[in-house]
């Protein structure tokens, strides 16, 4: 048999290259991106509503005021009650699961691409890169707008608890008062929940990506969702 | 002596389903020789699929090796391996595995972007082929906005994209009408004449056999035999008729 040139290697690509490809693929599947980032919007609009409430809570429990509707309650003990606590365990795993399920969703339909773009001859780790990418972009933008939203319920339940009192105690930025709980403060959760929305995206796609990348092209290709 | 572009020597595939075990290839012994249209023919479910797959690096053999330009393909890194399949060949499909998120233009550059040719290179390029298959005024479109012809026109593009040696194509025609059909058969059978592209396709089409070298009948995952096309005598009507 002929000895012919040797099989050279696969090159890396810039990384220009992979932000325009994520970026392209964002736009043309417009619609189905946006139902993906409002699975991440609504998971932290709930989780960042709740942490805020709570913090408000906290800071006009702090200032003296109590909401009527905490004085009805039994438990008007100072800092976080239970129930608080569950309440926030509990949005932070309507989050988690909400965030994974939307994006495993979007990456496993596309299995099918990332064979098809190995036939083409990407690299596992290109391929892993513009999930990652499109994820992160993803995850911010959805986790931004959720946080906002949440804020903004949060907000109404306070003006509806404590009037306008809200706005001379809002719990803006982080506070140790002497005998409380620490605060973070709203501008540190809403933060908070831009990031683990992110992380959350990122994981929740990188990974099945990930999987899909490593299978050979013509099993990725057969798989249908 | 004939330069082999690929051989395969007792190559095995098994899958495993449960707790059974599916042999789909159960020793495959082929050369195929530089320069050639060879059509693996063979029932649905014999196997020639999973050859086509085999051939094509696309997935691993059980046992067995896979030859191709002289290179054991199991002794190749993940790195080579992607570039054989970026460089070397050029995949047709039966359902077309064009990018619906790329328009026709965007499918075609897109090998050549792994490749990392320039930007400047590969719009010609992509330009080019895509006049060549008949595109040239609809390169802007997306996927889901050409007809089945068309899009299996724009994947001969992109499979020409990084001027493989050799085409592999699967049942190109099996989505088709038949006057579409013959169409992109005429396009595959001018690109191995033209240009000696090797074309290894898995088909059962029969239009598909008359413009074939050679034929490789599959079943039940082993070569049945192997013709030459002057000792098949295949009668392909003519369609389409007058309009």
């Amino acid at each position: 048999m002929n000895q012919r040139t040797p099989i050279e290697e696969q090159i890396d690509l810039p990384f220009v290259e992979s932000l325009r490809i994520s970026f392209q693929s964002l736009k043309i599947r417009f619609g189905r991106s946006i139902i993906t980032t409002a699975g991440i919007t609504l998971g932290i609009a709930f989780l960042v509503s709740v942490w805020t409430n709570n913090e408000i809570e906290l800071a006009l429990q702090e200032s003296g005021r109590s909401s009527e509707i905490t004085n009805l309650d039994e438990s008007v003990e100072q800092g976080i009650s239970t129930k608080d606590i569950w309440l926030i365990i509990m949005s932070l795993i309507v989050c988690v699961v909400g965030i994974a399920n939307s994006m495993l969703m979007a990456v496993t339909e596309r299995f099918r691409e990332i064979g098809t773009m190995k036939c083409l001859g990407a690299l596992d780790g290109f391929v892993v890169r513009l999930f990652l990418l499109e994820s992160g972009f993803q995850g911010f933008a959805g986790a931004l707008i959720g946080a906002l939203i949440g804020l903004l319920g949060a907000v109404i339940l306070g003006l509806k608890n404590y009037g306008l009192d809200l706005f001379f105690y809002f719990p803006l930025l982080p506070a140790r008062p002497e005998n409380g709980p620490f605060q973070l403060g709203v501008l540190l959760l809403i933060l908070l929940g831009c990031i683990i929305g992110m992380i959350l995206a990122i994981i929740g796609s990188s990974f099945p990506a990930w999987r899909a990348a490593k299978l050979p092209p013509a099993e990725a290709m057969r798989t249908e969702v | 002596m004939a330069d082999i572009v690929v051989k395969t020597e007792d190559v095995v595939k098994e899958y495993r389903m449960g707790s059974n075990v599916l042999r789909a290839l159960d020793g495959i012994n082929i050369e195929i020789q530089r320069g050639e249209y060879i059509s693996l023919m063979g029932p649905s479910g014999s196997g020639k699929s999973t050859l086509f797959n085999m051939i094509g690096a696309l997935d691993r053999p059980t046992e067995g090796q896979v030859y191709i330009d002289g290179q054991n393909m199991s002794n190749l890194s993940q790195r080579q391996i992607a570039a054989f399949r970026c460089h070397r060949v050029g995949y047709i499909f039966q359902s077309y595995n064009l990018l619906n998120v790329r328009t026709a233009h965007g499918n075609v550059t897109l090998p050549m972007i792994f490749a990392g040719i320039p930007d400047k290179q590969r719009n010609e390029k992509a330009e080019k082929l895509l006049d060549m298959v008949g595109l040239g005024d609809r390169m802007y479109h997306l996927p889901d906005e050409l007809s089945g012809g068309q899009r299996q026109r724009v994947a001969i593009a992109r499979a020409l994209a990084n001027d493989p040696s050799i085409v592999l194509a699967d049942e190109p025609t099996a989505n088709l009408d038949t006057i579409t059909g013959r169409e992109i058969i005429d396009l595959i059978k001018q690109l191995n004449t033209q240009q000696g592209v090797t074309v290894i396709s898995a088909t059962h089409d029969l239009k598909m056999l008359d413009v074939s070298d050679r034929i490789v009948d599959i079943r039940d995952g082993l070569v049945e035999r192997i013709r030459n096309r002057e000792e098949i005598e295949i009668q392909v009507g003519e369609v389409g008729g007058h309009e």
